[in-house]
């Protein structure tokens, strides 16, 4: 007997199906792709269609072998290479819109839905966000629906959607179980290539006139904190960066440092305790809350008080961290830092010079002093506005004496250098100020737009002390945020403004969804494993007992859903049981039976195409129809169990 | 085998005579009598719809009247009408065609809604009520039914409610070349059909009808044609799937196919076989304005997988 081959031809009305998946796999990497591909893969997708549509052949193998070379050739040109994310994913989309060109038996079929699979995979390399996940989920359905299409027939699309929906969904307690089982290893979710760090927005380095009122323009995230207790008040929230202790006359810049000691900080009130979930900005800050007094294992203090990681953070990423909001710190700070922090250029902003050394001989006092310049800044007429004049040379006294509007950035450069020409040691510190409680789920946003710079000084005996001269002009910054600080009709971004109460709550739901599915399905790390595993009693699990727990439940799952198979069949009265072994042994000598077709109607279909069992099988069908549909004798399912033992039996390895 | 029995195999035989080539239909048609079923039969003008019925009739032995439907009939020509006699001084009822065995309602859709609405109560309540008195018509009752393709001009399309009432719609389509030649070269098929012997009794009918009855329907088969009415529900193809009124009737029919089969169960391809005629004019397409094609309740079966 000749064993068929794959050779079972394409059904023409799976086509659209197939068609469909190749678009919905590959619509979606449109965004990053040349537009050149873009156009030539939905170019050939739509001739495709077009071609079943009208029902022509399909092109021949020399037209798309050229077509293969010419548009790799164009990957390889675009990307300068044919390997790496980018040129990966561009060749796999390639090849899913031309597979179905060549689209001819159902072998073909299968490979076009596990290639859509594959490409589906794909698209995490890009975003992990809940869109993109469903979007897959309405992908691999659709697939999966393409499959059964395939093998089940013509059916209307909508029972097709729902039994594949319902395989997933059967699927999914075996997923969730891998997610929460599988052993972690420290990272993200997804192991992203080098390629995939563009240029991330974030604090700046350097400080100039401008640099932080462009980033408050910036709605994006920075970070999220929960705090373990209740949040301490927003004018205490100052989230420390870098700290610019360099001035060149216009712009400021951490200086570089040789080893200097951490300087001690000492605690006055209780320490608070927070989880900061950091978004990649691919800078070491971890932007802890002023001052850090305990930090996470992978992290350090440096000499400026700035908690650093040991590596850019490129991921999304948490931290625990513990913070003193009342401190003293520094007092014995070393002789070099302080020389740093009182150092000016030679000359320019000459008045503002004078003005400091008027103060300094005025007062001895240096936070006296301080008091001299905030009360310059309260009384005197300036203003606090995103959109400040530019500034020309001697920018500080341009702007102490000219323009008077300034953003924060102004003021502490402003402020800094008065003390610095007062004999004050002082310097900028960059971070974030404030932030915004979630009322959904508690998180403390904190936002692009919420960047400040903020000054601190040093005072014998007391150590640096901060001080926010934009407080002194605009209080409302620091105690509800940047809204309310700016003069009414500046723009914001959307997502600062406070005003639309309903989108804001939209949004707060919305990002609380998020933040969940951040923590919890795309942060689910080793300690976050940890914690859920403890928290279902299994705290003490290496990654040992992990995989034999996670075999033990995917086992007992796998048994329990062949039991249930087998219980199920063994439902089928004994006659049945008798007929379907009957028919199975027809099935391999080639006959099979349609599941819809009736044993006599089977046994004389048999009789026609293959004589020789005809006779057999009609015994057996007429036993069985006896038994079943009939008020036959029980005693006839030895009928059909004797005519089935007289069929060969001869098995066939395909 | 019961004369009845051998009666029923002759008259098929004899009615495949007549109507050369379309053994299957004649079975379908004696099924549907057999379950006690009226009959409709739908097809294009010439197909032999009307010799069908009349043979089926003549062989059976029944009083047989035909109304030629038109668009200008009224319910009275069909069910009949008072007269005053004037010699009692009182009305009295003359009867009109329907009070007859088998009627055989030619070109029905031709007839206005009213019209056709008489005959369709009288088909269900097997009786008729003129001027306040109830006449019962005679057992057996038929009515055979032909109908022209809708599409055609000057016709009157039955309503879905009405068609329920027929128990299954057959259609003849072209003779193959073979009967047609012989009905080329044979002579006149009305001919030989006022020739036909009857062939099965009128009591010999009713008993077989009751022994229809006896057919067994085992469970798994119950099964069945749940199955595949609940597919019908289903699908999206359809308006409406098929009424437990038309479960009943393809059970019913079921049961005259497998007794027509020799046999004293019913089997799935007993219900397979008079499927299309006992669902096809009960499915209106969602798309179109027509009823199942034969491909649509082939695919039905298709996806019903046995119990």
């Amino acid at each position: 007997m000749k064993t068929r081959k794959h050779a079972e031809p394409l059904e023409r009305a799976a086509v659209p199906w197939l068609l469909t998946c190749a678009l919905a796999t590959a619509a979606p990497h449109a965004s990053h792709l040349p537009v050149w591909l873009s156009c030539l893969v939905s170019g050939v997708i739509a001739s495709r269609f077009w071609l079943w549509n009208v029902n022509k052949p399909l092109p021949s193998r020399w037209l798309l072998t050229l077509l293969v070379i010419a548009a790799t050739a164009g990957i390889a040109l675009q990307y300068r290479t044919i390997l790496g994310r980018d040129a990966g994913v561009a060749l796999l989309v390639l090849f899913m819109a031309l597979k179905p060109m060549e689209m001819r038996w159902r072998r073909d079929a299968i490979v076009v839905v596990m290639l859509g699979f594959f490409l589906l995979l794909t698209h995490y390399l890009y975003s992990q966000s809940i869109p993109t996940g469903l979007w897959l989920m309405t992908a691999a359905t659709l697939q999966t629906a393409t499959l059964v299409r395939i093998y089940g027939g013509s059916q209307p699309p909508a029972i097709i959607m729902r039994k594949a929906a319902t395989m997933l969904a059967q699927a999914a307690p075996l997923m969730l179980v891998l997610f929460v089982l599988f052993p972690r290893v420290s990272g993200p979710l997804w192991g992203l290539p080098q390629d995939a760090h563009s240029s991330r927005s974030g604090l700046p380095d350097s400080i100039e006139p401008g640099s932080i009122s462009d980033l408050v323009l910036n709605g994006s995230l920075a970070f999220r904190v929960r705090f373990e207790e209740t949040p301490p008040s927003n004018s205490n929230l100052y989230w420390r960066g870098p700290v610019m202790d360099e001035f060149d006359g216009r712009t400021w810049r951490p200086a570089r440092l040789e080893r200097e000691p951490v300087p001690k900080i000492d605690a006055l009130g209780k320490s608070t305790r927070y989880e900061l979930t950091l978004e990649p900005q691919n800078q070491r800050w971890l932007l802890a809350l002023d001052a850090p007094a305990a930090l996470p294992p992978d992290a350090h203090l440096s000499p400026r008080m700035q908690a650093l990681s040991r590596h850019p953070i490129r991921a999304r990423s948490r931290f625990t961290m513990q913070s003193v909001l009342d401190y003293r710190a520094g007092i014995e700070e070393s002789a070099s830092i302080l020389k740093l922090a009182r150092q000016l250029p030679a000359e320019g902003n000459a008045r503002a010079r004078a003005l400091a050394k008027s103060w300094q001989e005025k007062h001895h006092n240096p936070a006296a002093i301080a008091a001299e310049a905030l009360q310059l800044f309260r009384e005197e007429n300036f203003i606090y506005t995103l959109q400040p004049p530019l500034l020309q040379e001697n920018s500080i006294d341009q702007f102490l004496y000219e323009t008077r509007r300034g953003f924060c950035e102004h003021y502490a450069s402003a402020f800094v250098f008065l003390m610095r020409a007062a004999g004050v040691p002082a310097r900028i510190v960059a971070g974030y100020q404030g932030g915004e409680i979630n009322p959904v789920d508690g998180y403390l946003t904190v936002r692009q737009s919420d960047a400040h710079a903020w000054a601190e000084i040093w005072v014998a005996g007391r150590g640096w002390q901060r001080v926010d001269p934009t407080a002194a002009i605009a209080p409302a910054r620091v105690e509800s945020g940047i809204a309310d600080a700016l003069p009414a009709g500046e723009s914001l971004p959307v997502m600062a403004r406070v005003d639309l109460g309903w989108l804001r709550q939209m949004r707060f739901r919305w990002e609380a969804i998020n933040n969940s599915w951040n923590q919890w399905v795309l942060g689910y790390n080793p300690e976050r494993q940890r914690e859920m595993l403890s928290r279902i009693g299994l705290g003490e699990i290496d990654w040992r007992g992990m995989t034999a727990l996670l075999s033990v439940i995917c086992g007992v799952l796998l048994a329990a859903i062949t039991m249930w198979t087998l219980w199920s069949r063994s439902r089928l009265d004994p006659a049945q049981r008798a007929w379907f072994r009957c028919c199975a042994r027809l099935k391999k000598l080639g006959m099979p039976r349609h599941p819809w077709e009736g044993p006599l109607a089977y046994a004389e279909r048999i009789a026609k195409s293959h004589a020789g069992y005809g006779e057999i099988a009609l015994q057996a069908a007429s036993a069985y129809a006896n038994v079943r549909y009939g008020k036959g004798n029980p005693l006839d399912i030895r009928i059909i169990a004797a005519a089935t033992k007289r069929l060969p039996n001869n098995w066939r390895f395909t | 085998m019961s004369q009845a029995r051998t009666n029923l195999f002759s008259t098929i035989k004899l009615a495949g005579e007549v109507i050369l080539g379309k053994e299957r239909q004649i079975r379908l048609s004696l099924a549907c009598l057999l379950a006690r079923g009226h009959l409709l039969i739908e097809d294009l003008p010439g197909v032999g719809k009307t010799t069908l019925a009349h043979t089926l009739a003549q062989l059976l032995g029944l009083r047989f009247s035909r109304i030629q439907f038109t668009s200008d009939l009224l319910p009275a020509d069909i069910i009949g009408s008072s007269i005053y006699d004037r010699e009692k001084g009182s009305f009295h009822f003359l009867p009109g065609p329907i009070f007859s065995q088998v009627l055989l309602a030619d070109e029905i859709n031709r007839a206005t809604p009213k019209t056709q609405s008489a005959l369709l109560e009288a088909m269900e309540e097997r009786q008729v009520s003129a001027e306040g008195e109830t006449h019962r018509l005679p057992t057996p009752f038929f009515v055979i039914a032909t109908q022209n393709p809708s599409y055609q001009i000057g016709t009157f399309a039955l309503p879905e409610s009405q068609m329920d009432r027929f128990l299954m719609r057959i259609d003849l389509g072209y003779p193959d070349r073979d009967a047609e030649r012989q009905l080329l070269t044979g002579g006149n098929p009305r001919e030989r059909m006022s020739t036909l012997p009857i062939a099965l009794g009128t009591n010999e009918l009713q008993a077989l009808q009751s022994e229809i009855g006896e057919v067994h329907a085992a469970p798994p088969l119950i099964d069945y044609v749940q199955a595949l009415v609940e597919q019908t529900r289903h699908d999206r193809a359809f308006v409406h799937g098929l009424s437990p009124r038309a479960a009943l009737a393809l059970l019913a029919a079921g049961r005259a196919w497998a007794f027509m089969e020799g046999r004293t169960m019913a089997l799935p391809e007993d219900i397979q076989a008079v499927f299309p005629g006992v669902a096809g004019h009960r499915l209106r397409l969602a798309q179109g304005n027509g009823h199942a094609t034969a491909e649509n309740l082939a695919n039905l079966i298709e996806r019903t997988p046995l119990p």
